[in-house]
């Protein structure tokens, strides 16, 4: 095994992980305000994944172009299940929350199983097989063009954070929600705005996703479980550690691919999360609670 | 005696007396089929009731339990398939594994004050993580599985837990009362009063002198006994054992269903759940397949839609309900609301 193909391998598993880092973004992002966890968040990106595969199959259409429109949709989902289903629950003890989102996860996951059976689908873009070659790398284009779109949507993000009045209402919301009840805004429809984003994220990354590896039921749970080992990996609620967070675990899911074998991949998420949870629970980037 | 009976009214009582009645005499009256249901919702009704220990009485939510039921089911049945251990001295075995497992998770997870949602995470992620072990232990056959000699069914060998299904069945319904009765005495005892203040304000039990840590890890710990216990006895009865079956995520969801829809922190909540949630899912199994309709996930999808109701509408579970109208709650509830 040649360096170049460590090198190779190393930075796919990078690039894969900027897309899960996206999908960890929003999960970080609704537990940053609302506190409440999404336990159906690999659910809702497998959902996306699902959409991006019709819409596809259908339309011809590139999930690269589908995917402020998966993103707009889940934002719709996410908005309408926080308004309906999740703002009761914010103030209930945090086991309920966690059985709530655990019956939508059960509920998505089954949907699509009913509705698309437990065969894997994949979306095979034109350039499926394309790479760009940087020196002796090679970079599939898929990969670059997938982490390069959640690179831009996770930075817009950011920045609607930063300098948009409404992301700053948000932002107030989670430092300190007595004080932005004081001076007068609007709660229960900066959270649901919140939960909309965070699924518009995770939407985006399921599309993007969908574009790397087959799509089945499945694969949500994982995805669930892969989104709470980064962001814990990462520090909950940290939106730089979620980024972090995915990176690492792309890196270190290629690099044991590479070292052990491809189903024990996982184990090295695993036991990275029981590693950090054990050493420094609040997680890498994270700040500890009071 | 006085410590499980003390104070029962006289009603619940007979009520108890007459479903424990009814159950044992069920195997004369009822055919095969029915007996396996009933045996079934028996086996989640018991384990129900080991995961209420921890999360009901408590209040540390476990979302990986399946690990012990896996541990315990794998432990005693390679000691039995590979050095002809009878299961009756192999559950030990199992049960000392898991409770270690649960010690493990427990002193990392409480050590270092995680808690709450960090702590159920950490426990999917130990039993993922066993999962993905078992897979690559070829001792117990790895993915393709482990399997138990089958022999004949008509004669019972309960030393090695080799019988037909109504040996099993009578086996199950001890534990699940044997269980119920551990429960109420736990219940009444220092340590359940510990457990519940520890559930209801923890740094509030820390203040007034309970060792909190101590406490907790003694009820991870019972409670992976008790599930493993469960699994030893899952694994004779289905004779197989997957790693994706034994540790995965689906069966912890499925071994918690019964206690949250009949009650969490109740005594027979998690015995009131199985025998709602059980029938009425395989009711669904048997119309679908009377209507021609062949589709996976249909069971799950509606074991979703009672979750989701009971935890948005009656979150306490439906055992408080029934309680009050028989107006036996007086002292069997949990939950001191």
């Amino acid at each position: 095994m040649t360096w170049d193909t460590i090198a190779n391998i190393m930075i796919g598993g990078v690039l894969t992980g900027l897309v899960y880092a996206l999908m960890a973004l929003g999960l970080s992002v609704i537990f940053g305000v609302i506190k409440v966890v999404n336990f159906a968040h690999g659910e809702m990106m497998a959902l996306a994944m699902y959409a991006a595969f019709v819409i596809f199959s259908t339309y011809g259409l590139d999930p690269l172009l589908a995917t402020p429109i998966i993103a707009g949709g889940l934002f719709l989902i996410g908005y309408i299940m926080q308004r309906a289903l999740v703002a009761p629950f914010v103030t209930r003890p945090e086991h309920e929350q966690f059985i709530l989102l655990l019956a939508v996860a059960i509920l998505l996951v089954n949907g699509l199983l009913l509705i698309f059976g437990p065969d894997a689908q994949s979306v095979m873009v034109e350039y499926g097989f394309d790479s760009f070659e940087v020196g002796p790398l090679i970079l599939d284009k898929v990969k670059v063009y997938a982490a390069a779109a959640s690179i831009a949507v996770a930075l817009s993000l950011l920045l609607f954070f930063k300098y948009t009045r409404t992301g700053k209402a948000i932002r107030a919301c989670s430092d300190n929600l007595r004080g932005a009840q004081v001076v007068g805004l609007n709660i229960k429809n900066l959270y649901a705005l919140t939960f909309g984003l965070g699924a518009a994220c995770v939407g985006a990354a399921g599309c993007l996703l969908s574009m790397l590896v087959d799509i089945t039921p499945m694969l949500a749970p994982e995805l669930t479980l892969l989104a709470f080992i980064i962001v814990i990996i990462g520090g909950l609620g940290s939106l730089s550690g979620a980024l972090l967070g995915g990176v690492l675990i792309g890196a270190s899911e290629a690099l044991a691919g590479l070292l052990i074998t491809p189903s024990m991949k996982s184990l090295f998420s695993f036991g990275l999360l029981i590693l950090v949870l054990a050493i420094r629970p609040q997680g890498l980037l994270g700040k500890r609670s009071s | 005696m006085e410590r499980i009976f003390g104070g029962v009214p006289k009603r619940a009582l007979g009520l108890l007396g007459l479903m424990i009645a009814s159950l044992i005499i069920a195997p004369a009256i009822v055919n095969a089929y029915v007996l396996s249901v009933i045996l079934i919702t028996l086996y989640f009704a018991y384990v129900g009731q080991a995961w209420n220990l921890m999360m009901g009485y408590a209040g540390q939510l476990s979302l990986g339990h399946t690990l012990y039921v896996g541990l315990g089911a794998y432990t005693s049945a390679a000691l039995f398939v590979h050095f002809g251990i009878s299961p009756l001295i192999g559950l030990f075995v199992g049960m000392a594994i898991a409770v270690a497992a649960g010690a493990l998770i427990g002193s990392m997870a409480f050590r270092f004050g995680i808690g709450g949602v960090y702590f159920a995470l950490l426990t999917i992620a130990f039993a993922e993580f066993t999962r993905i072990l078992f897979e690559h232990f070829d001792w117990v056959g790895a993915m393709g599985g482990f399997f138990l000699p089958v022999e004949n069914r008509d004669s019972s060998d309960f030393l090695n837990l080799r019988g037909g299904p109504v040996m099993f069945y009578y086996v199950i319904l001890f534990l699940c009362f044997a269980a119920l009765g551990v429960n109420q005495w736990l219940l009444r005892s220092r340590l359940g009063y510990y457990w519940m203040a520890i559930r209801e304000d923890q740094e509030a039990a820390q203040a007034v002198g309970i060792n909190t840590f101590r406490y907790k890890m003694i009820a991870v710990m019972i409670s992976a006994a008790m599930t493993a216990l469960g699994g030893v006895f899952i694994a004779f009865y289905y004779n197989n054992l997957f790693p994706a079956d034994a540790f995965g995520m689906h069966r912890s969801i499925e071994l918690i269903l019964a206690p949250i829809i009949g009650g969490m922190g109740t005594l027979f909540g998690p015995i009131l759940g199985a025998f709602i949630l059980t029938p009425l899912g395989e009711g669904l199994t048997i119309l679908m397949e009377s209507m021609g309709v062949k589709a996976a996930g249909v069971k799950q999808l509606f074991y979703g839609v009672i979750l989701l109701v009971i935890i948005r509408f009656v979150p306490g579970g439906v055992w408080p309900l029934i309680s009050k109208k028989l107006g036996i709650d007086k002292r069997m509830k949990g939950k001191s609301e």
